[in-house]
């Protein structure tokens, strides 16, 4: 399913598979996810599949739960390696854990987590046969769809963006004790991020909070301020390039999984790591 | 983490348990609806007997009263966690529907995305998932939904179901006399029978690779010429 006619990605991988069906999101615009999950039912029984895949992102999820409901089957969300025989592997704790399970269903409904899977070559390119696959939508499948978008905040890089993100958590102390932090993360061209506790204290907004239930980052270099190094934490923080761990206890989780350690008090040590920025400049 | 010896679940024994943050925000924007409106709010859950402390958890943040569908520890798949949740609700609905029904958008620990869907599904109501704003204006429900690029809108008329995750809210910590309330509010149990599961979970792994090798750049103020060498080292600065 695609916005428009289909993208030259969409067309190889189809040539792969020899066969493309095609819909037209813009026929069912602005997003409906029960119009969607309506359609693939209908796909899928008249093309007699034997799994459904999608993307394990919010949508993916989203529309794969709900064509799973409406068909009375399991549903395996967010899976690294499938067989045809129903032998899946997935993700549990944000990807902090794997489950190897075993899905019973005569049609496989399969979402693929994010970044999991390398994408290989497929066999030579054979004709492709797109089919329009629209059909009369029950308006009990448009009640949920978008009204409306709001636009994000204007004002730089967002951390799921950033190159750089510099993270306080327990440790920082206070509201006012991100000033240092903030200070860093301007040097560097970063954003700031922070832990749950910090968020949950009133610190930070949610918006700023990496981890399992915030957000997930990749940036070049995470430097981790007074975070303890929670399972939570770092499966927010697990894509990052380089990890840099600033914490007063050396025994803290966060000290053996990142690449870089500095035991010290990070009241004193990130203000010094700014000054020495600023006199290189 | 530390799997227990069958490979089937974590090692528990040494760990606390508590409401996890999606659903935490679900049971303080209900509390907060009907602090605003009115009405009766009700908190659910299916789980092993000492599920009943985050029920009165919920119940000390200001749910009026809680529902223990009670298992003997064992895991439920999305599927049949759904179908016990939809008997316990039409069971409490004989007398009329919720107005609005709130899961986590996501299990912590199974991370099934599916149970709140499955849910509507089976009650004919209209379900948004992931929200970080949920407003009831009159006979409808208005949701937002972080996109990463902003917010998606949805109007929903009620009763309606809404899967939610952190950041809709900031929870408010519960009182000593909202403890004390607490452990007096009604609680039902039920031992709902588990069916044939058909994501049957075999075993559990800690994802391999090769991890990272951690290097101790120094302790205190003076270390800041060596972190300043290997942000130039790896290109930042």
């Amino acid at each position: 399913m695609e916005d428009g006619e289909p993208s030259q990605q969409t067309l190889s991988i189809a040539r792969a598979w020899g066969e493309l069906h095609s819909v037209r999101m813009d026929a069912i615009t602005p997003f409906a996810p029960d119009a969607i999950a309506s359609i693939l039912q209908r796909a899928a029984d008249d093309l007699h599949v034997s799994a459904v895949f999608a993307a394990g992102t919010d949508r993916g999820n989203d529309v794969m739960a709900r064509l799973a409901a409406r068909t009375g089957l399991p549903f395996a969300a967010n899976v690294i390696a499938a067989d045809i025989a129903g032998s899946v592997t997935r993700q549990r704790w944000g990807g902090s854990l794997l489950e190897n399970a075993e899905l019973r269903s005569a049609r496989l409904l399969i979402s693929v987590a994010p970044f999991a899977v390398h994408i290989t070559e497929g066999p030579a390119p054979s004709t492709v046969d797109v089919k329009r696959y629209i059909e009369e939508l029950d308006p009990r499948d448009l009640i949920v769809q978008v009204k409306e978008h709001i636009d994000p905040p204007g004002g730089g890089v967002s951390l799921a963006e950033a190159k750089v993100v510099v993270s306080g958590g327990r440790g920082v102390g206070s509201k006012e004790g991100f000033a240092i932090i903030e200070e860093l993360a301007g040097l560097l061209g970063g954003r700031v991020g922070c832990s749950r506790v910090v968020t949950s204290a009133g610190w930070r907004p949610h918006s700023d909070q990496v981890g399992q239930t915030g957000t997930k980052i990749s940036p070049d270099l995470y430097i981790a301020c007074g975070i303890s190094g929670a399972t939570q934490h770092m499966a927010g923080c697990k894509g990052a390039k380089k990890i840099l761990a600033i914490n007063a206890d050396p025994e803290a989780p966060i000290m053996s999984l990142a690449d870089y350690s500095v035991v010290g008090d990070l009241k004193e040590v990130v203000p010094a790591i700014s000054a020495e920025i600023r006199k290189l400049r | 983490m530390v799997l227990a010896p069958d490979k089937k679940a974590l090692e528990t024994r040494h760990l606390g348990f508590t409401i996890s943050p999606h659903e935490e925000c679900g049971v303080e924007e209900a509390v907060r609806i009907i602090e605003a409106g009115g009405g009766e709010s009700v908190v659910l859950t299916l789980g092993p007997p000492e599920a009943v402390e985050q029920l009165r958890d919920a119940m000390a943040l200001g749910i009026d009263r809680a529902i223990h569908l009670q298992t003997d520890g064992s895991e439920w798949d999305g599927e049949s966690t759904a179908a016990a949740i939809v008997d316990a609700i039409r069971i409490e609905e004989a007398s009329g529907p919720f107005d609005l029904i709130f899961f986590g958008n996501e299990s912590a620990d199974a991370g099934g995305y599916q149970v709140g869907l499955r849910v509507a599904y089976a009650l004919r109501r209209p379900c948004v998932t992931g929200l970080k704003g949920v407003k009831v204006e009159g006979a409808n429900v208005r949701c937002e939904q972080d996109t990463g690029a902003g917010r998606d809108v949805y109007v929903m008329p009620l009763p309606a179901v809404v899967t939610v995750k952190e950041g809709l809210n900031l929870p408010r910590y519960p009182s000593v006399p909202g403890r004390m309330r607490a452990a007096r509010k009604p609680l039902t149990t039920s031992n709902p029978t588990r069916p044939e599961q058909n994501l049957k979970p075999v075993e559990l792994s800690v994802p391999g690779g090769p991890g990272r090798q951690t290097k101790l750049l120094g302790s205190g103020p003076d270390v800041a010429t060596a972190v300043v060498e290997m942000f130039r080292e790896i290109g930042i600065a």
